[in-house]
């Protein structure tokens, strides 16, 4: 190490001295809240998009509390409910309304998707961890990233405000599908002040910032890889966010777009989307301008949406790929067969977005074509899972808490693209599409999937931001607990989808009893189960503030792991590195042959 | 001004970052470059919704009922060309200050700014406000032979072309509680001080009276047919037209027809491209401590500023190059 510090690596150029030497103390706002340090907006994304993903996860409760006792008042908090969200959402008596159930539906998917899951897994582990691995001081635009963060924040205001206008949130889906969300909410309300046209101005702050993040992902991925750091000796965690960030870039705008021509449909009176002729009521309500296409915004919605999935996913992937190698003590098996496979992935996903559109009926020809695109993005995902699962192979595995959330990511994310596959094929779709089969396939790839590699994540460099270790005890009721009941809550599903209850019924099927009568009682098993299921989550929120001040201490590198982000100090210092770093090797070097130690460090000369 | 700024706003003031003014070796880049780049392409993929949205709107568009010809192809011309000319003074701009040129370097940036706001001026004081006082009115379909004198689908029909359903012009008066009320009162008091005829407004209450475009008032006239390089002068032949027989009637802004709200989406858009381009090359223009300042203690750093600046012009400027077409001449 000391012949490194001493070394002039004269690979940034002479007039710009690698790290920060002679930062002056901030005060509280430009440390904490107005910060440019890549690591305070890390955690400004990381706990914001936590808060909201258990914000989510409380407006499903509520649902899931009405899917299995419908019309009943919501136990314990019902009148509070009623008193925070208003006679729209709420009955007197405490019980959801239809119109709530709407609401919470959209605002659940909106707020899960592009309020907890990105922010975290995107925003928050990228910005904290992307630059530590690959030996930067900060991002290349420290300011920019900043932008990023305030710009997400504004549209988190706005989203949570909507909820208390006249009407409240958005109900038509977080996909909001015209003609249906061209017209809701605007008869008797405000133009500007009602729950749709304010969840289009959030989305466009929030697109807003997702994209000034991931321009600032690239370029520092590509810019400021410490002296040796060549592509192929990345972590694949950086591989996953720079894949990640190509999809935000690319397929984000055009919703953006979307989002605006829907914006003008509603105050300006356009119709991009409304087609000519729609009957309201009883009446017309559209008559101009030769047509619109509601099929143009399905378009141009599920090309960001399906990229989007890719987007929940891969840095999720990264970061169990970081847990699976550290503890089972080996490399990755087929590290460079994972890199070309995200490439793969990520390309292949900007070509499958129709197959959630079978129903539209777009042609036998069309739908064939994105059948055999949406089978061929398997294989590349398939590899993926597949690696990860041959890494265990043969390893002494550390079962501790991040290695537990990460060895179950396998199989449930196993479950929910497996599942997937079917979904692929028109003819099957026309079937299962609506139905509970969806909602289970996708949030196990999402849920079980993609949160159990977030909470993986957070045991795993925990230790790293705040110098302590989370409770191991506590972290494995935790798991344990998440794990039976998650199931408990998903796996249900794919019984009532396949039995055809659709997603959208608001009494969980009693009025289609005929039909759903034989699997109805499993909402009763869903929801005590998404009930146990928050009561483990308590856990994990007691354990994470609690370790913050009694945690065990550690020093640098707890984990004994090889790759960069473990070589600074702990927590690390505004600028990162305290001296010039230079990496030697590849990322995962445990248990080399013939080294004193099972793991050998990038940044160790020999 | 820099002090106080690096006071209040200490989040404001550089890092030190690797690579913000020197290119990194491999890559030959610095970073900002890879960053511009990389924002155009989230661009490209921005106007390309819009752009795809016209194109799948308009091949899904009933036959009449996509206009074209409206728009005045000159005024245009003269647009085009001016954002040409600010993008080529912008890399003189640029060329100056590698040469450490600053007194070329301000006067080019002054040009390129000065035709940003010309084009803004036209876009904004007149192609758009001429839009916004030219009305038309789509006839019901079961109507459109009381007013074939207007429309002329007779003719349309024999030279197989697409069937005209609206009358334009400009509306001297409305049905009684349109919202259009006051903007037919000032049409039909200069339609009076013009021509010296004063029978613009009838006694009918459901009546739109509109003073017609060379199009409807002569439609058998294959001279009159749009599109035209020269925009024809409006004759003073009226027309009325009972609101009975009117399917939807507009002034020509975004809710008149999918073509006027994909046209103003996409040049209001790009509008603001301009406006956003024009502050950023004020800043640099201007001696603030990233502008003209900046020359003194790193004009490299300055002339990377215009590069990039220049590269989301270039941008602007070609997303101009694919609004002009087609809107204006398909």
């Amino acid at each position: 190490m000391s012949t490194i510090a001493t070394a002039d690596v004269g690979h940034h150029g002479g007039t710009e001295p690698h790290g920060d030497h002679h930062h002056h103390e901030l005060g509280f706002w430009q440390k904490y809240v107005f910060s440019t340090d890549h690591k305070v907006i890390g955690l400004q994304y990381g706990i914001t998009g936590l808060s909201f993903l258990f914000f989510g996860f409380l407006l499903m409760l509520v649902m899931r509390w009405q899917l299995a006792n419908p019309g009943a008042a919501v136990p314990v908090v019902g009148a509070f409910l009623r008193s925070v969200f208003g006679e729209t959402v709420m009955t007197d008596a405490g019980a959801l309304t239809a119109a709530g159930y709407n609401v919470f539906g959209a605002m659940h998917g909106t707020i899960m998707v592009f309020f907890g899951v990105v922010p975290v897994a995107v925003a928050g582990f990228g910005n904290y961890v992307v630059p530590l691995q690959i030996g930067a001081p900060d991002m290349a635009f420290p300011k920019l990233n900043m932008a990023s963060f305030w710009c997400f924040f504004t549209s988190c205001v706005i989203m949570t405000g909507s909820f208390f206008v006249k009407g409240s949130a958005a109900k038509s889906g977080w996909t909001a599908y015209p003609p249906l969300a061209g017209i809701a909410d605007l008869e008797g309300g405000s133009l500007w002040l009602n729950g749709q046209t304010i969840w289009l101005i959030a989305m466009v702050f929030n697109i807003t910032g997702s994209l000034l993040g991931s321009i600032n992902f690239i370029t520092t991925i590509i810019q400021l890889r410490a002296p040796g750091l060549t592509w192929m000796r990345l972590p694949f965690f950086v591989w996953a966010q720079f894949v990640t960030a190509f999809l935000l870039v690319l397929a984000f705008p055009p919703l953006e777009a979307a989002g605006f021509m829907q914006l003008t449909d509603r105050v300006l009176g356009t119709s991009f989307f409304m087609p000519t002729g729609l009957m309201v009521g009883q009446t017309v309500a559209q008559t101009w301008s030769g047509g619109g296409s509601p099929i143009l915004w399905q378009h141009l919605f599920w090309f960001l949406a399906h990229p989007e999935v890719y987007v929940l996913i891969l840095p999720a992937i990264g970061i169990v790929s970081e847990i699976v190698a550290n503890n089972t003590r080996k490399p990755l098996y087929g590290y460079k067969a994972m890199v070309y496979s995200v490439f793969t992935l990520g390309f292949l996903s900007f070509i499958v977005w129709a197959h959630h559109m079978y129903m539209t009926g777009m042609g036998a020809k069309v739908a064939a074509f994105f059948q055999v695109t949406t089978i061929m993005i398997s294989v590349p995902s398939v590899i993926l899972l597949t690696a990860l699962l041959l890494s265990l192979w043969g390893g002494s595995i550390r079962f501790n808490t991040p290695m537990l959330f990460a060895t179950a990511f396998l199989p449930m994310f196993g479950i929910g693209g497996l599942t997937g596959i079917p979904l692929a094929f028109n003819a099957v779709d026309l079937f299962l599409h609506d139905t509970y089969y969806v909602i289970a396939h996708f949030h196990y790839v999402v849920a079980p999937g993609t949160i159990f590699g977030l909470f993986a994540g957070v045991y795993f460099w925990y230790p790293k931001v705040t110098g302590r270790k989370m409770s191991e005890f506590l972290g494995k009721v935790h798991f344990w607990g998440s794990l039976v009941f998650i199931n408990g809550l998903f796996f249900p599903m794919f019984l009532q989808g396949m039995a055809g209850v659709h997603r959208r019924w608001y009494d969980g099927g009693v009025t289609y009893e005929q039909l759903a009568g034989p699997v109805l009682h499993w909402n009763k098993v869903m929801t005590a189960s998404a009930g146990l299921l928050a009561l483990f989550q308590l856990v994990f929120i007691f354990n994470f503030f609690t370790s913050w001040r009694i945690g065990k201490k550690v020093g640098r590198n707890p984990w004994d792991a090889t790759t960069l982000d473990w070589d600074t100090p702990t927590p690390p210092p505004h600028g990162n590195f305290e001296k010039p770093v230079e990496v030697f090797r590849g990322p995962y070097e445990y248990s080399v042959p013939g080294h004193p130690t099972d793991f050998h460090p990038q940044s160790q000369r020999d | 001004m820099s002090n106080l700024i690096t006071k209040y706003f200490p989040f404001f003031t550089d890092r030190e970052v690797p690579h913000t003014v020197s290119a990194r070796p491999d890559t030959g880049l610095y970073s900002a470059k890879l960053g511009i780049w990389l924002f155009l392409a989230s661009e490209v993929m921005l106007f390309g919704g819009l752009f795809s949205a016209y194109i799948f709107l308009r091949i899904g568009s009933e036959p009449g009922y996509w206009p074209a010809g409206l728009l005045n192809v000159p005024v245009g011309t003269m647009n085009t060309a001016i954002l040409i000319v600010s993008s080529i003074t912008v890399v003189m701009a640029w060329a100056a200050l590698k040469m450490r040129q600053l007194g070329k370097y301000r006067l080019y940036m002054l040009v390129t700014i000065l035709c940003g706001l010309i084009f803004l001026t036209v876009k904004l004081s007149y192609e758009w406000p001429a839009k916004f006082n030219h009305f038309g009115v789509f006839i019901k379909k079961e109507a459109a032979s009381k007013y074939e004198d207007f429309l002329g689908n007779k003719h349309l029909q024999e030279a197989g072309q697409n069937p005209r359903w609206e009358i334009s012009g400009h509306l001297l008066d409305a049905p009684k509680g349109s919202h259009y009320a006051h903007q037919a009162e000032h049409n039909a008091e200069h339609f009076g001080h013009e021509t010296g005829r004063h029978d613009a407004v009838t006694p009918a209450e459901d009546d739109y009276v509109i003073q017609l475009d060379a199009v409807n008032a002569n439609p058998s006239d294959k001279d009159n047919d749009r599109p035209h390089f020269w925009p024809v002068p409006m004759s003073t032949k009226l027309a009325v037209i009972s609101a009975a027989d009117v399917e939807s009637a507009s002034v020509f802004a975004p809710r008149h027809s999918t073509y006027f709200a994909t046209y103003f989406l996409i040049t209001g858009l790009h509008g603001l491209h301009v406006l956003g381009g024009i502050l950023v090359f004020l800043y640099l223009w201007l001696p603030f401590p990233g502008g003209t300042k900046l020359y003194k203690t790193n004009p490299e750093h300055l002339a990377n500023r215009v590069e990039i600046a220049g590269l989301f012009w270039h941008f602007v400027d070609l997303v101009w190059i694919f609004v002009f077409p087609i809107f204006y001449l398909l």
